[in-house]
């Protein structure tokens, strides 16, 4: 079989891309969440707000390390594998994704190191100011990232001349259309994934009776942020698909599973998509109600699949079953979010073991719902690179063979597991460890250094003595 | 509108960030080349030490590197990263393996031989593979119409291994001044006697390099011996600040022979840059023909502007903090 450098390298990206993925979601959440620990602790004194930011903090340590480490690999890879698109998009992307590194790059060098180390070396204030900084810091950076990602979903701003993307408004490029829709549907993510993580840690410690009063505390609290922001997500996740039925409407066919355009089109529960006979197998869905949401009108007509010729369409199966289960897991986490707010009589909610061992599991689902959203929209608009301007083949770079996209993808594959076996271990230990003030010979007192996150947790990595 | 000479002011932000990066995480991949060769565990622990608190931010210089090409000289990077497909693959895994390397070793009590292992082959690795792309440079590539048209493999040549093997020992160099400058007793003894011989090597691969170039790209010949010019300045100090650190090794000083160290490679930088200038793609395109649009490399610019100067006062203030010799066992348990 004769190697595809094209699959093999929409592979390597969205292997790599997914993987570094999950750690930025995750550290945009905590950030957040240890700003508001800290500005609790500045305002009351009360000192469970500060064990639990102190313990937060070092899981957020390692985990930015993880997403740094990761991340190094994204700068060179549009280069290494999308030449042509990045010959073709530097004037917007480069400057765009110089950006992002800047903004790491300066919160790194100023109050990440202020944050994880300065507790005891800054006043009070100060301290509070450098956690509020770095949650500032992630969302700007998030939002050069998803600009650069969406200007390509829905560019603006740009004029193409001779096979070159030139700014002509940089206002219209970054905020182009899908922009705004995307930053919160991300945003938000980010938030659930934070809160879903600090739940289901703190469920497992009151499920152990470990630190009762800090963990049903830190519970407490991320329940009702669950509460607002699970269904809230689904509203902006409902405005994110009008935006692209807008935009990219075969992306929305694609997720709907839709292969004629149709009225009175069935939301689909389940089936099995044939892409090869443009149409499904063993359908089971909701009369009208695909209809219904999007266009707000029952017998509404619903573009499908076949607006587009066959080579222009995305694998339907995979954008079909992405979607579904991301929604899934969204409802899943709206039904946990409500089950908490029943269970607060009485305060039910930190000692009922049922839920407390369905957080501790619900804790994964933020990141496969992430994955599973990106795949939906970056699968989804196969086969373009730049919606409508470039395809993904124009784009890649043209003395690539497959010999070498297969060597770096099993490289990339392997080197990934490795960091992220080494990452998750450490990440056990520090949660088994927890945020008790023990001396069992878990701890260590290296040097802490401003420079590198990691020192900012402090569990050594066998357990036991020295 | 094109007032200002954007090509050139980047050229010298990104010339400046190559050298940050080179001499700064040099040393620190130094300390990962001769970590196989140190005497004891506890020399480990102080060549690690040494470098612990600064190696991270050393680093974010080649991603800053990396994204500011695409952004000042997009036909760099699109061509350079092709061309490099393997070795750009293995430089970032042998970074990855000494990042994660550098974090669980501190962490690790039984496991530590592992990561000296990870930590030693994960800066061979990627040392050589910057000296690569180094040879790369001289070398040249095979563009047409702005597009990398060659092999999987013409990055890797004799000539081009030579220059990964010359910068392996240049590190190491760097690495070696280093730790003469933060170490004391037995660890400073040990690091003096490598330092000449690793010198040495240095200076053999240098002239291997010069005869060689010729064969490999005669317009960097012309450039030199066309007619007598003032770049000869710059070997005359690379070889000035070799006889600097022949010197100050054999009176034992204890900080020059870092600063001649990074005297030898600041000239021998700017040499290689004399030789090619104003090329970046050699052999055929200019910085002004790798440039992106003028407005796109301003609107970048600004931001620099700002924050590189914040960069370099937090940098320098982190070397500050971390001053004077690292102390064996101390902080290090």
């Amino acid at each position: 079989m004769e190697l595809d450098p094209l699959l093999l390298s929409r592979i390597q990206f969205g292997f790599v891309v997914s993987f570094h993925a999950i750690f930025p979601v995750f550290t945009i959440g905590l950030a957040s969440y240890i700003a508001v620990l800290e500005g609790l602790f500045f305002k009351t004194r009360n000192p469970v707000w500060e064990k639990l930011a102190r313990f937060w903090t070092q899981v957020f340590a390692v985990v930015f390390g993880m997403g740094v480490v990761t991340g190094i690999v994204m700068a060179f890879q549009f280069g290494t594998n999308w030449s042509n698109f990045s010959q073709a998009s530097a004037n917007f992307l480069g400057p765009v994704l110089s950006y992002e590194v800047v903004t790491a790059f300066f919160l790194e060098a100023t109050f990440l190191g202020v944050l994880l180390f300065g507790r005891n070396k800054v006043p009070r204030g100060v301290h509070l100011f450098a956690a509020v900084m770095v949650a500032v810091g992630t969302f700007i950076s998030s939002f050069w990232i998803l600009s650069a990602n969406s200007w390509m979903q829905t560019p603006a701003g740009v004029e193409f001349r001779d096979g070159a993307v030139f700014v002509t408004s940089w206002m219209e490029a970054l905020f182009n259309p899908s922009f705004p829709y995307r930053f919160a549907h991300m945003v938000m993510a980010s938030f659930l994934t934070g809160g879903f993580v600090v739940a289901g840690v703190s469920a497992w410690y009151l499920l152990r009776k470990r630190e009762v009063e800090a963990n049903r505390k830190a519970l407490s609290m991320c329940l009702w942020m669950l509460l607002f922001f699970a269904p809230a997500q689904a509203w902006v996740g409902d405005l994110h698909g009008l935006n692209t039925l807008e935009y990219q409407p075969v992306k929305v066919s694609a997720m709907e599973g839709l292969w004629e355009t149709d009225t009175n089109v069935p939301l689909l529960l389940f089936a099995i998509p044939d892409q090869a006979n443009q149409t499904n197998h063993l359908e089971i869905g909701i009369p009208n109600l695909a209809s219904f949401i999007l266009t707000h009108d029952w017998a509404g007509q619903v573009p499908g699949m076949n607006e587009v010729a066959v080579e222009e369409q995305p694998p339907v199966g995979i954008v079909f079953w992405s979607f579904r289960i991301m929604v899934s897991i969204g409802l899943l986490m709206i039904a946990f979010a409500l089950a908490g707010l029943v269970l607060r009589r009485g305060g039910r909610f930190a000692e009922t073991p049922w839920f407390l061992k369905g957080l501790t599991y619900m804790s994964i689902t933020p990141f496969i719902a992430v994955v599973a959203g990106w795949f939906v929209t970056e699968v989804g608009r196969y086969p373009w690179l730049v919606w409508g301007e470039m395809t993904l083949a124009e784009g890649l770079t043209p003395s690539l063979t497959g010999g070498m996209a297969l060597f770096t993808l099993i490289g990339y594959v392997l080197v990934y597991a490795l960091v992220f076996a080494a990452g998750v271990y450490y990440l056990m230990r520090i949660f088994q460890v927890g945020m008790e003030d023990t001396h069992t010979g878990d701890h260590i007192d290296e040097p802490h250094s401003a420079k590198r996150p990691w020192s900012g947790a402090d569990v050594t990595l066998e357990a036991g003595g020295r | 509108m094109e007032l200002i000479d954007l090509a050139l002011i980047w050229a010298l932000i990104i010339g400046f960030g190559i050298i940050m990066y080179v001499l700064m995480d040099g040393f620190d991949l130094g300390q990962g080349i001769l970590f196989p060769f140190a005497p004891d565990e506890d020399a480990r622990d102080v060549m690690m030490n040494s470098v612990a608190p600064v190696w991270d931010g050393n680093e974010t210089w080649l991603i800053l590197g990396g994204a500011g090409l695409l952004a000042a000289f997009p036909l760099v990077y699109s061509v350079f990263l092709p061309a490099l497909y393997i070795g750009v693959f293995l430089m970032l895994t042998g970074l990855i393996f000494r990042g994660i390397a550098f974090e669980f070793r501190f962490k690790a009590r039984t496991s530590k031989y592992l990561w000296n292992w990870a930590f030693a082959g994960g800066s061979i690795l990627a040392s050589f593979a910057q000296g690569v792309v180094v040879g790369n440079y001289i070398q040249g590539f095979a563009v047409e119409n702005g597009v990398f048209v060659g092999g999987p493999f013409d990055w890797l040549t004799p000539f081009t291994v030579l220059t990964g093997l010359g910068l392996l020992a240049g590190y190491a160099l760097l690495g070696s001044t280093w730790l003469i400058m933060k170490s004391e007793g037995y660890i400073q003894d040990w690091a003096y006697k490598i330092t000449l011989p690793l010198l040495g090597a240095v200076l053999a691969v240098f002239v291997i390099i010069s005869i060689w170039t010729p064969f490999v790209n005669p317009a960097v010949w012309d450039r030199w011996f066309s007619n007598i010019q003032i770049i000869w300045v710059l070997p005359a100090m690379t070889a000035f600040f070799a006889w600097v650190l022949f010197r100050s090794v054999q009176k034992r000083q204890d900080g020059m022979p870092f600063v001649a160290t990074m005297g030898i490679f600041v000239f021998t930088f700017l040499g290689l840059v004399a030789s090619k200038w104003p090329y970046v793609v050699p052999p055929d395109y200019t910085i002004y023909d790798a440039s992106s649009a003028w407005e796109s490399q301003l609107f970048l610019l600004l931001g620099l502007l700002f924050v590189i100067p914040i960069v370099l006062a937090y940098t320098a203030w982190t070397y500050w903090v971390f001053r004077g010799k690292v102390k064996a066992g101390v902080g290090y348990h």
